[in-house]
């Protein structure tokens, strides 16, 4: 897993205590509004995320960033492809 | 376009007794149950009668049922209800991964919460093995959750045989029944769990209805705390309307129950048997122990989603894997459980029947689904094989 730190997003979502499979529907739909190259900021504690998220950026052309951590929750980075 | 509408365990439509049976109860008969005059005492008569009829159809006492909103709604209720009330004695769960996601992601809650949970695997049919949950027990473990019957796949689990061992070590048993009461004969005690959950729209009955029914003598902390509706175990002022619906459907399908498989079983078998002769279409699940109105295949190279377009756009509504699968361009967590390969998973497909498809409809769908087939595997990328991809096939071949 990659750990950045200081990333600034250009749109956060919080999604703590919603579960499968929210994460990847609130994933799709805010990466809908941004242009390529923008950063979105998901803030989840669902851990099933830590593999999901960066498989759903590879199969759609998507950069995954990486994460960083907090005590009660994950955020993770994610920077909108190309194409 | 005729429709053809397949996807029975999405949703059923309303029988239209029990439309008939709920109308008063929207209009005229509107009343509080808590009330002590007769708009109250009409309503809480109304709702006692429909806990009789439900209990009925499942072999329970009148006082074990409770009155939820969804069968998703008695699922958490299971699961949260019972590991709290017993958390002193444990934390620690078996969960089926056959299970529903009010199953699985209440128990992730609990997990969050300090509880262990252990998920139990399942063979390549979906069957949970009853010596495998003998082996994952521990001292903590207060409660066993496995499906009676999934609806990705139909596969009708062995209650009894995981009862038996749960019992010798005071464990409390919960079956998510949401997809076999009213469709096969489910009988509480005989299968001798503790909890079982249901939802009334899987039998013809309306949605917003559902229901816990807890065995006498069994401690059950509520998920809703405010009024003393449901014993004090289900705050909230009853969905009227639907409670009776779900007690007049309840009524219809045990009266109904065997007229009903001996006609959707044959139908279903009607349409196992005509995949078998598409090629590289395999059968999830058992093929006999099984749903009566449950098919369930997974096609190869071919995404599931784009197979339900194309027939939708024949007219047969039909359904892939679970909603966390077909909206999240996710492999089912049921069919990986089961051993087939995420790529295969991708192209899952379930036929389920109900009492309105006919002979004819299962004629047109076997005519139309090759051609579906056919067109998508000729745009699939892995139309000549995998490729660097996992390999397909692990699971039950119709063939």
């Amino acid at each position: 897993m990659k750990f950045v730190q200081n990333v600034k997003p250009d749109v956060t979502t919080d999604i703590v205590y919603m579960m499968c499979p929210m994460h990847l529907l609130k994933l799709e739909e805010q990466m809908k509004e941004l242009e390529p190259g923008q950063i979105l900021e998901i803030m989840t504690d669902y851990d099933g995320a830590l593999e999901d998220i960066p498989d759903w950026c590879k199969k759609t052309n998507n950069e995954f960033l990486g994460i960083d951590e907090t005590p009660d929750f994950f955020k993770f980075y994610i920077k909108k492809g190309t194409r | 376009m005729k429709k053809y509408y397949v996807d029975h365990v999405a949703t059923n439509p309303l029988h239209p007794d029990v439309l008939k049976a709920m109308m008063p109860y929207f209009t005229e008969e509107f009343g509080n149950p808590l009330s002590v005059y007769e708009y109250g005492m009409k309503a809480k008569a109304a709702i006692e009668s429909a806990r009789e009829q439900v209990a009925g159809l499942v072999n329970a006492k009148p006082a074990e049922i409770i009155f939820t909103a969804s069968g998703a709604e008695a699922n958490n209720f299971a699961l949260r209800g019972i590991a709290l009330a017993r958390q002193n004695e444990g934390k620690h769960l078996l969960v089926s991964r056959m299970e529903h996601h009010s199953v699985l992601n209440a128990a992730r809650f609990l997990e969050k919460s300090g509880f262990t949970v252990t998920y139990l695997p399942v063979d390549k049919q979906g069957f949970v093995a009853p010596e495998t949950v003998k082996k994952m027990i521990t001292k903590e473990t207060t409660l066993i959750s496995v499906t009676h019957a999934s609806s990705e796949v139909g596969t009708i689990e062995p209650i009894q045989e995981i009862v038996a061992i749960a019992k010798e070590r005071n464990i409390s048993v919960h079956t998510d029944a949401v997809a076999t009461t009213g469709n096969i004969p489910v009988d509480m005690p005989d299968l001798g769990v503790d909890v079982m959950s249901m939802a009334a729209h899987q039998f013809y009955g309306p949605k917003g209805a559902g229901a816990l029914v807890v065995k006498q003598g069994t401690r059950i902390v509520p998920l809703i705390y405010g009024g003393i509706q449901e014993s004090g175990r289900r705050a909230g002022t009853e969905n009227v309307p639907a409670i009776v619906g779900m007690g007049k459907a309840a009524e219809l399908a045990k009266a109904e129950l065997q007229e009903r498989m001996a006609y959707l079983r044959p139908l279903r078998d009607k349409i196992i048997d005509a995949m078998a002769n598409v090629e590289r279409v395999y059968l999830t699940g058992d093929r006999n122990n099984r749903l009566p109105a449950h098919a369930s295949f997974c096609a190869e190279y071919i995404e599931g989603e784009a197979m339900l377009l194309l027939l939708a756009a024949k007219g047969i509504f039909s359904a892939s894997g679970s909603a966390c699968s077909s909206k999240a361009l996710k492999a089912s967590p049921v069919l990986l459980s089961m051993g087939i390969p995420s790529g295969l998973a991708q192209g899952s497909i379930v036929f389920s029947l109900g009492m309105g498809n006919t002979p004819e409809d299962i004629d047109y769908i076997a005519a139309e689904f090759p051609a579906v087939i056919k067109r998508l595997r000729e745009i699939s990328p892995y139309s000549q094989g995998w490729g660097d991809k996992e390999e397909g096939g692990s699971c039950t071949a119709t063939k």
